[in-house]
């Protein structure tokens, strides 16, 4: 599927091309590619209109693969062969965070081939790596082109590259730049990141981005429950479904520092039963006798704070700071809980329903 | 404190190994490592993501970290389908399901 984006494949016939199985050694593809002249390719420092909508595409998950640069070096402005050569990924979303925030630099950018994946996941990958970046300073041919043996690596790509072996390796030292992009021009004035630039946050704006993805992944299956239980119950059931996994795509990321409890899934439980306590404050002012009220208010208690939980405990691959332990044993903890809820809302339904047609 | 849902992780740290380099406070997004006059001090050891930034950047081998994404839904996938631990959102050529992780970061 990747091979019809990535226009680079064709000009690099490379005997362990990385579209297929990652493999831990690369070294012997360089040698073929270099015998072709090297190519730089001329960036610029402003984004288009047409950048910024290839952003809002990628933002929203459209073609979520598509969104690629062609690996290899890049040079923005006019540097001289001792500018700065900066590494990147050849996710449009990070390569344009580089070039609009070194407007005005000369310097030349290193694009990795990461299959269109950010500096941050393909570093966990490894395909931000030290294998990648050692080939991709052969085949470009990065000691030809500059004076100088540095190549400044974002931060965040640092999971993926041993700074240590790319030096062993080519030569090159690996130097690392700040977090966020945004703050190069600072660093690139002083040479030194300084300790908040260095340390990652989670801020409202960088949580309200991930919200479209979210939404457009949940969307199908939301919008199918919602008209079967529209069909075959009321609108008001409807209504629930939506109102939970709202809470738990858009609500939970807006508000996850300020709620309470620390592990995702009691988080999006407190959530889901704020979002269902309207409902259930319907279903028991409503005028019906008996246990009717109290079932379905119960049934909808169970049932759909249990889906925003999950769709809570979903988001902690989204954040920058959750590690991999603390999630599994929030899954051991937390998935048999949420189980027995759903099918405890389910079953109450199902009494609740069986009453009904009893009762005529 | 917002951001702390967890504060146990498998991050161990052999200060007798360590040469005072620098990296791994260099590379580290939560100042897990700070830098010390003899060697790297080991300050906010709960805030640790098992990244495995600095594991990865000590060349001699002070750190151990068993490092992966912290991500639910690509473990949930991983135990469904015996498969690897993949959420599918990184474009894995199979597919798998959608997460948006990686719709942001530089």
């Amino acid at each position: 599927m990747n091979e019809t984006g990535d226009k680079t494949n064709d000009t690099q016939p490379c005997c362990c091309s990385c579209s297929s199985a990652p493999q831990s050694s690369c070294d012997c593809g360089a040698e073929e590619e270099i015998l072709s002249p090297p190519v730089i390719r001329d960036t610029g420092g402003s984004l288009t209109w047409a950048d910024r909508f290839d952003h809002g595409a990628a933002r929203w998950g459209y073609r979520r693969m598509h969104h690629r640069v062609p690996p290899g070096l890049y040079r923005l402005g006019s540097p001289s062969p001792d500018a700065p050569v900066f590494a990147s990924a050849n996710y449009t979303l990070s390569f344009d965070a580089l070039r609009s925030s070194l407007a005005g630099t000369d310097c030349f950018i290193l694009v990795l081939d990461t299959k269109g994946i950010n500096v941050w996941c393909a570093a966990g990958k490894g395909t931000f790596g030290t294998d990648e970046l050692v080939r991709r300073i052969a085949v470009t041919r990065l000691g030809e082109v500059v004076r100088h043996r540095t190549v400044i690596v974002p931060q965040l790509g640092a999971p993926g590259i041993a700074a240590h072996e790319v030096l062993k390796r080519s030569g090159f030292r690996v130097q690392y730049g700040p977090v966020r992009a945004s703050d190069l021009p600072a660093y690139l004035a002083t040479g030194v990141a300084t300790p908040p630039m260095r340390r990652i946050g989670f801020p409202l704006r960088d949580r309200i981005v991930l919200i479209p993805v979210e939404l457009v992944q949940a969307l199908p299956l939301t919008l199918l429950a919602a008209v079967l239980l529209g069909v075959f119950i009321d609108g008001l059931a409807a209504l629930r479904v939506i109102a939970a996994v709202g809470a738990g795509t858009v609500l939970f990321p807006a508000l996850l520092p300020v709620l309470p409890t620390k592990d995702f899934t009691t988080k999006g439980l407190f959530l889901g039963v704020l979002a269902m306590l309207p409902f259930a404050a319907t279903d028991l002012s409503a005028p019906a006798a008996g246990i009717a009220p109290y079932l379905q208010a119960a049934a909808g208690l169970l049932l759909f704070p249990a889906v925003t939980a999950y769709l809570a405990l979903n988001f902690t691959g989204c954040t920058p700071y959750t590690s991999r332990s603390g999630v599994r044993r929030e899954i051991f903890r937390y998935t048999r809980v949420l189980a027995g809820m759903a099918l405890g809302g389910i079953a109450l339904a199902a009494i609740l329903g069986i009453t009904l047609v009893v009762n005529g | 404190m917002a951001f702390d849902s967890y504060t146990e992780n498998t991050l161990r740290y052999f200060p007798e190994r360590c040469v005072n380099c620098g990296k791994c406070s260099s590379v580290c997004p939560h100042a897990v490592f700070a830098a010390g006059d003899e060697r790297a001090l080991l300050s906010r050891w709960e805030s640790c993501m098992e990244c495995g930034a600095c594991m990865k950047n000590c060349p001699v081998q002070a750190i151990e970290v068993e490092s992966g994404v912290g991500c639910a839904q690509a473990m949930i996938h991983a135990a469904l389908t015996g498969g690897e631990e993949t959420c599918g959102c990184c474009g894995e050529e199979e597919g798998g399901s959608d997460g948006a992780c990686c719709s942001g970061w530089e």
